[in-house]
């Protein structure tokens, strides 16, 4: 809530951690927490780890959604169906493409939009506010909202147009190839970027003020005070932006349904999209779960890597 | 228990619960309840009830999807006297494997909605459905109304519609050109129907309506409306559309599509009922349907929707389709209507073919986008073993 936001005490740094723990039986401290962690894992076991393995069992079958027969192995049909499948290898490009740029660029503007409203200006309770609105509005909502902007003769349009004093010529932007996937790329940005803003600010704020006074006296100002104090300061933070982002750009679906279907000819569907609608419209459950373990692929090897790049040096 | 996908819907509701609560009054040994779903959620909601095997004994199914259902054992065989269905539209019976498994009481028919005062303005023949436009008239009488410059478009598809309206509102044209979604002589192959000469002939005059500026590649949301405010000049919409062009315009028309060389075709198949195979009591169902077979609910349906009553007897006592009603015309074009392919593969067929549809439009290669789609059908029927029962 932005409420919440507006009127929490900005965190001054990280509560210390108590030094020592009376003696008590680690074997009870063991039960305690098995204890506590059981109701989210057996829900994480349920509805997570059971649908994975039936996924990867459903990706070597004929399964059907509906069908009188009982599903049958059918080996790496699937596999080689999907390596000759033009929409897929679209869908990944799209996918990629997609992640490339929304990743640095949200992320990015993010962190100028923290800093911004951290300094010490009048009205930032009301700036953050603002920023946050998107993030906390549903993105279908979002999504049939900036459709209409985006036609012929919508908003985005009009605006263009007015301020070239009427040279703009009305684009369809969901309707070309070209610009399609730009445009909702912008549109998820600008839904995304409060929340992440929300998540910096907080890295911020962690950040001990002695440093800044410290880097003051030794007469760093502007970007050698970014460079030296904040950035290294931002670690933690910038991690976990860098996996939230990729992971939910990887996921792209809802602004596809709502906007574009995939279309103009493959020009935003996405590998999650693909995946939705060979497996509900189209009833191919084995095929799906192909799809589905192919992105799993992915997206854990992406995640390796980020995990590698920034792990902690010694 | 029946569903209906009603729910939001209530003069269609309305009768569904008259027919409910006249036949729970007509006898003791049965008792009908109803649920409504919304339409957009019925499908699902339904398949997921299979899943669980919580079926209701009763339930409303969009025509295309009977075979699918069938096949898929949801539904059990009607088992009544086959000339009991002798009066109805053909495309208001759902048969799969020869057997009836769902009737429906009404029907919708597509025709092209223009105005009597356009064609004369520029100088076009009024077609019949004995006579209707050749696909060369049709492009000639496009492109002088787009040359005059008066509408944004001289047609309207309808092209910012989703889902079943592209396989419903465009396979005619592609069965006027000679082609079909799938060989209907076999059900195991589309190759040569989709992607043959026919096809490719469709397929081309397709794309080259939107390269053309005849058509836009994504029409607004409603074409009724455009086509009143004076946007487009022949508007390519089903019958419900009728109520609102009439109501603004008294010379409207209602005309058949162009014939490019087939005769001029148009969709058929509504919303009909049928009985589950997991009904626990196939007596009361059966009972049920019978009762609701009555012809007085067929008008009753036609007044409250004012769509198509299915049978002949029916459309002779409401005044809009009686001989020389305004909408007599939708009753005769019915006529002409083709189900959609009868297979249990057609939900599949009808996403890849909304697919490279869309696709030409916007510009693919059309002998590539048909080949693959082509191919895509026969991998899926090939899979399901040729959907044999």
């Amino acid at each position: 809530m932005p409420t919440t936001l507006t009127t929490a005490p900005p965190i001054t740094r990280p509560a210390a951690t108590p030094t020592k723990r009376t003696a008590r039986p680690r074997r009870l401290e063991a039960l305690a927490a098995v204890a506590m962690a059981s109701p989210a894992v057996v829900l994480l076991f349920i509805f997570l780890i059971v649908p994975i393995l039936l996924a990867f069992g459903l990706a070597f079958t004929n399964a059907q959604l509906v069908s009188p027969r009982p599903m049958r192995f059918i080996g790496l049909d699937n596999f080689t169906r999907l390596a000759g499948d033009t929409v897929f290898w679209a869908s990944l490009r799209n996918t990629l493409y997609f992640a490339v740029v929304v990743v640095p660029v949200q992320a990015g503007c993010a962190l100028i939009l923290a800093m911004l409203v951290n300094a010490k200006i009048r009205g930032r309770n009301f700036l953050r506010t603002v920023y946050f609105v998107p993030a906390v509005t549903s993105m279908v909502v979002v999504s049939l909202l900036w459709r209409f902007m985006y036609q012929p003769d919508g908003l985005v349009n009009k605006f263009l147009a007015a301020i070239t004093l009427g040279r703009w010529e009305g684009i369809d932007w969901l309707n070309h190839p070209t610009t399609a996937l730009p445009a909702i790329m912008f549109m998820s940005i600008w839904q995304g970027v409060g929340f992440h803003m929300v998540i910096w600010l907080a890295g911020l704020q962690t950040i001990p003020l002695e440093l800044y006074e410290a880097a003051d006296i030794d007469g760093a100002t502007g970007w050698n005070r970014f460079r030296y104090v904040t950035w290294p300061g931002l670690r933690a933070t910038r991690t976990f932006i860098l996996v939230t982002i990729t992971i939910a750009t990887f996921s792209l679906f809802t602004q596809i349904s709502v906007m574009t279907q995939g279309g103009p000819l493959d020009a935003t569907s996405t590998v999650v999209f693909m995946a939705v609608r060979t497996g509900y419209e189209q009833h191919s459950t084995g095929y799906a779960s192909a799809i589905s373990l192919a992105f799993f692929v992915l997206v854990l090897t992406v995640s390796a890597v980020q995990r590698f790049l920034t792990r902690e040096r010694p | 228990m029946l569903w209906t996908h009603n729910a939001g819907n209530d003069k269609e509701l309305g009768v569904v619960r008259q027919i409910i609560d006249d036949f729970n009054a007509s006898q003791a040994t049965f008792k009908v309840e109803y649920q409504a779903f919304p339409q957009g959620a019925y499908n699902d909601s339904v398949v997921a009830a299979a899943a669980a095997k919580k079926l209701p004994c009763l339930l409303d199914i969009d025509g295309p999807n009977v075979p699918n259902w069938a096949w898929a054992k949801y539904l059990q065989p009607l088992d009544m006297p086959e000339n009991r269905f002798a009066d109805q539209l053909p495309s208001t019976v759902g048969k799969y494997d020869g057997k009836v498994y769902s009737f429906g009481f009404y029907d919708v028919a597509l025709s092209m909605i223009t105005r009597k005062s356009t064609l004369s303005r520029y100088g076009i023949r009024v077609p019949t459905l004995k006579q209707p436009w050749s696909g060369a008239e049709f492009t000639a009488a496009i492109t002088k109304i787009k040359s005059s410059g008066d509408f944004d478009y001289p047609l309207d598809l309808n092209t910012g519609a989703t889902g079943e309206w592209w396989p419903y509102g465009y396979s005619p044209f592609l069965q006027s050109f000679g082609g079909d979604l799938v060989d209907r002589s076999s059900y195991t192959t589309a190759s040569g129907a989709l992607n043959g000469a026919p096809a490719l002939a469709w397929a081309k005059w397709f794309q080259g309506l939107a390269a053309d500026g005849m058509v836009a590649k994504k029409s607004g949301q409603d074409p009724a409306v455009d086509f009143t405010n004076g946007k487009t000049a022949i508007s390519w919409n089903g019958s419900w559309a009728a109520d609102t062009v009439t109501a603004k315009f008294d010379d409207v028309l209602f005309l058949p599509p162009p014939d490019f060389g087939a005769g001029p075709k148009i969709g058929g198949g509504s919303w009909q009922w049928g009985m589950t195979s997991s009904c626990g009591s196939r007596e009361g169902a059966q009972a049920y349907l019978n009762f609701a077979r009555q012809t007085k609910y067929f008008v009753e349906f036609g007044k409250a929707t004012g769509l198509i009553p299915a049978s002949t007897t029916a459309a002779a006592q409401l005044p809009n389709y009686a001989p020389e009603g305004k909408y007599r015309v939708f009753l005769d074009l019915a006529g002409t209507a083709v189900v959609r392919p009868e297979t249990p593969g057609y939900p599949y067929i009808s996403s890849v073919f909304t697919k490279a549809a869309q696709d030409i439009l916007n510009g693919a290669d059309p002998k590539q986008t048909l080949d693959k789609a082509v191919t895509d059908i026969d991998n899926n029927i090939k899979q399901n073993d040729n959907y044999r029962s």
